[in-house]
Order: structure tokens, then C-alpha cells, then sequence
């Protein structure tokens, strides 16, 4: 038996390597589990058929489809349900004890938690090209540039980015798996407190106020206007500078949970 | 004399309301196995974490390795593995993927890595397993692929806890040879156990802990005579280590003690 022995870290190489070590492992659980990943991926998929059909008919759109307000929405909300993965995820790995098996082993924070966001951000992008043929498919027409597309999917992502610092920082301080199905039923409040399916503008005036100022409206409502879709109501500050709040919302939530997931990792050691 | 490879001077923790370590002191020879011994919630898994740099301690001081743990964890994680009390695998990967994935995190090549994967495959008879997910894995395959990834690198100290448990017993031998083929080759190892027998195969010395403490400490032979001479029941036989642990924390030894006491 040849027994390697411990080598000399090289500190730079070794975090990237570490957390594309790191990502790798979540990505292989794909393969892994294919049938909780492939519902994952195809939950937001029921929705537009249950919402675009199913109540579809019901909705008023002002000056358009329902489709087309619809999938700029879901779009969001997919955004939003990786939240949930990731709770379950790492609260998961704190269940099986493969948090302290890593936590023994020489790895950087940085490693640890960049992995776990990387992982997530590759999990959003086949979401999100899932649901962008989905909504073609059922008659949602982007109607601007390739460009404009572009930047709407990378408005998605940057709010995703976001997501996954408030899911890591949740799912470490939650600990139990149990405790993560809390953050599956939040989820849906916040989802339907946006302007995702309905207009804020039906909803009574507190509820309005929130709806308005969601993150995942200002998402929302960004790409709307970058896809050539309709929006509920042009007026109102916060309609207005849609894209500035898009890129401000999640900047806030990175800046204020990205170090809370740093502080609540080193914690475990507490 | 060299300095020992495991060293803590009265460690303290408590969590919020319980004291689990208090005043926890112990000294382990490099090259030598010490098996710590004590009853559920007697503090044995506190002291591991804390030795292995996963919790830290309210007071005390940790060495490992000639590493001050508090100080700089980091240097210690590269010289020791940890085998923990519950199985710690990515159920969903399989166990060759496991390995090489601990390997990759142990910083070893990647093709040092995959190899390092099959050796242990190999050596711990799960070769025919290997590519298939651990959710469907035994729980005695699940712990044998544990051990393994405790192993990648060789360490200089090596922590198990309660490394036996839930295994049948020849399961159990399987892994008793396996510890002792690695501290054959001057691995320190530090084992949590409730075995007394297991402590008396694999530790050339036992700690007793109870109530966050260590209570007692010698070779297995030491603390049998601390008990006293043979004694005499239906036949004439030394005190088991069993006995010799329900002396030393108080309570009753023998049947007729038992009885006594339930009278
Ligand atoms: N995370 C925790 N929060 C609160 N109390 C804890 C925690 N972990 C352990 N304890 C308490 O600390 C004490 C020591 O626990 P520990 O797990 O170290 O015991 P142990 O000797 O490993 O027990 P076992 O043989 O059951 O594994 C117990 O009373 C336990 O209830
Ligand atoms: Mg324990």
C-alpha cells in the first residue's frame, strides 16, 4: 500500500480547485438522483400550465396576453424556488454529517460556500432554459433583441446569485432538513407578494406597498420591459426604475447575507 | 521523549445550559492507540470534535500533532482524519466517487486521486460496490467507506468515534484489523468506544470519561487492578473491563451488588 502523504498547501490553486471540486459534487447529484432533480426542474413548467390555463382565462392583461405577463413572472419565481433547493441541500449535507466531514478537512470557507453557489447557479441556468422553451412553447413572444434577452437573463441569475447567499446562510442556521420545509412554505408568500402572477395594483393597499417593492417584482417587471412584454401598471416609481432596482435588490441581499452564510459557516465551530 | 500527539489541558465547554466537557484533561504517545470510554452523553464526541478542531473550546488548551488547535486549525486538519460518530458520505454519489472526491479535497492529483480511490476499494471489500450510490450500501459497507475516506491521506492522528457501532461482529473484527494495520504504521489514534472489549483489543491506554471528565486512566491491566484482586462468584475469573468500568463511575459491579442495592 502506498500511502500518500500530506503535501504542502498551495493556497490560491488550491481554493479554486477546491470548489470546483466542491461544485462538482452537487452537479453529480444529478446524475445521482435524476427524478427529484427532473421534478425540480419541471415544477415551474406545471405552473404556467396551471397558470396560464387554469386561471389564464380569469386574468385580465391589460394591453396583452396573460402569457406573456405570466412567463416573465415564472421566470422570477424560478429564481425564487432555488431558494428552497439550497435550504434543503445544505441542511441536508449538516444531516448526514458531510458538513463536518468537510469542516475536518483543509478547505477554506471560500471554497465551501463559492462550490455551493456555483453548483446552484449551473441547477438556475438549465432551469431558467427550461422555461424560456416552455414559454415559447405555449405562445409567451420576447419581442426585442438578442441583447435585450441576454440581459434579462443575466438580471435572473444576478437575483439567483443573491438567492443562494440567503438560502446557504438559512439552511446553515435552520441545521435540520425539518426545519427547511418552514422556508418551502415561506417561499410561496413571498412569491405571490410580487407582481409574478397578478397585478399589485388588485391587491389591497398594504399588500400593494409590498408586492411593489418585492426584489422579485423589480425582476419581474426588468424583464418585462427588456423582453417587449407588457407590464401591469407603467406607473409608480418603483415600475419605473425596474432595471435599477433589479440590479440593486439582489446587490443589497449579497452584501447583507453573504457575509451572515461566512459568519454562520465559521459558527458551527461555536 | 517526544511530545505527545494528542494533548488537552483542562478543556471546558459547555452548550447553553449543559456542561458537556468539564475539566477534560489527556495526554496521548505518538504511535499509540488510546481508547476513550464512557457512557451516552458522558462526553466523548465533544472531546473528538473539539480535538478535531469542529468545535471550539470555552477553555482549555488543544494540541494535536504539535498543532495548537484553537490557534491555527488549519495546519491541524492537515495532519489528522476523522472517522465521526455517524456515517459522513455523500449518500447520493457512489462510493468510488466518494473517494475520489475526498481525495481531490485532500489536494491530491487527480489521478493520484482515483487511485488512491481503488487501493481502498480494494482494502476495504467494497471494490464490487464501488459504483453503486452509498444509499444502497449496508450500514456496515456505509462505515467501512467512512473509515476509507478517513484514510485517504495517511494521518498523523487519526480520530474514530465509535467506530464499531452498529456493525455486526464480524463487521466489527474486520475494522479492529483495519485500525490495527494502520497504527501499525505509526499512526496515533485516539478511538471512542462503549465496547470495553474493543478498547482492550485495539488501546495500549484507556481513558475513562464521565460527566465531561476523564475519571481514570492506565493500560487495560492497570485499571483492572485498580478494581482488586480476583474475586470469587460462581467461578474464579478476573474482573472483566466491563466491571472495571461501572466501578470507576460509581456504580454497581457485580450481580450481587445488584441485587443488594435493589433491596
Ligand atoms: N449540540 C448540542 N447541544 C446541546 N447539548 C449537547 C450538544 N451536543 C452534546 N450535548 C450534550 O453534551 C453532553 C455530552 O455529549 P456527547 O455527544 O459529547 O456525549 P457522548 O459521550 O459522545 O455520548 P454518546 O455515547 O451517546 O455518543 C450530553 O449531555 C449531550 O446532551
Ligand atoms: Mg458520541
Amino acid at each position: 500500500m502506498t500511502t500518500p502523504s500530506t503535501r504542502q498547501p498551495r493556497p490560491h490553486a488550491d481554493v479554486l480547485r477546491d470548489t470546483a471540486t466542491l461544485t462538482g459534487r452537487i452537479l453529480r447529484h444529478w446524475r445521482g438522483r435524476p427524478v427529484s432533480i427532473l421534478l425540480g426542474l419541471l415544477f415551474p413548467v406545471l405552473m404556467v400550465v396551471m397558470f396560464g390555463y387554469i386561471f389564464g382565462g380569469a386574468m385580465a392583461a391589460p394591453g396583452g396576453k396573460y402569457m406573456d405577463f405570466l412567463i416573465p413572472g415564472m421566470l422570477a419565481m424560478t429564481m425564487l424556488f432555488g431558494l428552497e433547493s439550497m435550504v434543503v441541500s445544505v441542511t441536508n449535507d449538516t444531516a448526514k454529517g458531510i458538513t463536518e466531514r468537510i469542516r475536518s478537512m483543509p478547505i477554506t470557507t471560500t471554497a465551501v460556500l463559492a462550490g455551493r453557489s456555483a453548483a446552484d447557479i449551473l441547477n438556475s441556468v438549465v432551469g431558467l432554459a427550461i422555461m424560456i422553451a416552455t414559454g415559447l412553447l405555449v405562445g409567451w413572444a420576447p419581442n426585442r433583441s438578442l441583447l435585450q434577452a441576454l440581459a434579462s437573463v443575466g438580471l435572473l441569475l444576478w437575483l439567483r446569485f443573491a438567492f443562494t447567499w440567503v438560502g446557504i446562510y438559512l439552511g446553515l442556521l435552520l441545521k435540520t432538513p425539518e426545519s427547511a420545509v418552514a422556508v418551502q412554505v415561506l417561499v410561496w408568500p413571498v412569491g405571490f407578494l410580487s407582481s409574478a402572477f397578478v397585478s399589485p395594483d388588485t391587491m389591497p393597499a398594504w399588500l400593494d406597498a409590498i408586492a411593489t417593492w418585492n426584489p422579485l417584482s423589480a425582476t419581474a417587471t426588468a424583464i418585462r420591459e427588456l423582453f417587449g412584454n407588457p407590464s401591469w401598471n407603467a406607473g409608480g416609481w418603483a415600475n419605473q426604475h425596474s432595471i435599477m432596482l433589479a440590479l440593486a435588490w439582489p446587490a443589497v441581499l449579497t452584501v447583507i447575507f453573504l457575509p451572515l452564510a461566512v459568519r454562520q459557516y465559521r459558527a458551527l465551530a461555536a | 521523549m517526544s511530545e505527545p500527539a494528542i494533548e488537552a489541558i483542562d478543556v471546558r465547554k459547555r452548550y447553553k445550559d449543559k456542561t458537556a466537557l468539564d475539566g477534560f484533561c489527556l495526554r496521548v504517545r505518538t504511535g499509540t492507540v488510546c481508547a476513550l470510554l464512557g457512557p451516552n452523553g458522558a462526553g466523548k464526541t465533544t472531546a473528538v470534535r473539539i480535538l478535531t478542531t469542529l468545535l471550539r473550546p470555552d477553555a482549555g488548551q488543544v494540541h494535536v500533532a504539535g498543532c495548537d488547535v484553537r490557534a491555527d486549525p488549519r495546519a491541524a486538519r492537515h495532519r489528522i482524519g476523522l472517522v465521526g460518530q455517524n456515517a459522513s458520505v455523500d449518500e447520493i454519489l457512489t462510493g468510488r466517487q466518494n473517494l475520489i472526491m475526498f481525495g481531490k479535497l485532500c489536494h491530491l492529483p487527480t489521478p493520484a486521486a482515483r487511485r488512491r480511490a481503488d487501493e481502498l476499494l480494494e482494502q476495504f471489500d467494497l471494490t464490487e460496490a464501488a459504483d453503486r450510490s452509498v444509499a444502497g450500501y449496508s450500514g456496515g459497507m456505509r462505515r467501512r467507506l467512512d473509515l476509507a475516506a478517513g484514510l485517504i491521506l495517511s494521518p498523523q492522528v487519526l480520530f474514530l468515534d465509535e467506530p464499531t457501532t452498529g456493525l455486526d461482529p464480524r463487521a466489527r473484527m474486520d475494522v479492529w484489523s483495519t485500525i490495527k494495520s494502520i497504527v501499525g504504521t505509526g499512526t496515533t489514534a485516539l478511538l471512542t468506544t462503549q465496547y470495553l472489549e474493543e478498547a482492550d483489543q485495539l488501546a495500549d491506554q484507556i481513558a475513562l470519561i464521565d460527566a465531561g471528565r476523564v475519571v481514570a486512566e492506565g493500560t487495560p491491566g492497570e485499571l483492572k487492578a485498580q478494581v482488586g484482586p480476583d474475586r470469587v462468584e460462581t467461578v474464579v475469573r478476573k474482573p472483566t473491563l466491563d466491571e472495571v468500568f461501572l466501578h470507576l463511575t460509581g456504580q454497581p459491579t457485580t450481580t450481587q451488588q445488584i441485587q443488594e442495592q435493589a433491596e
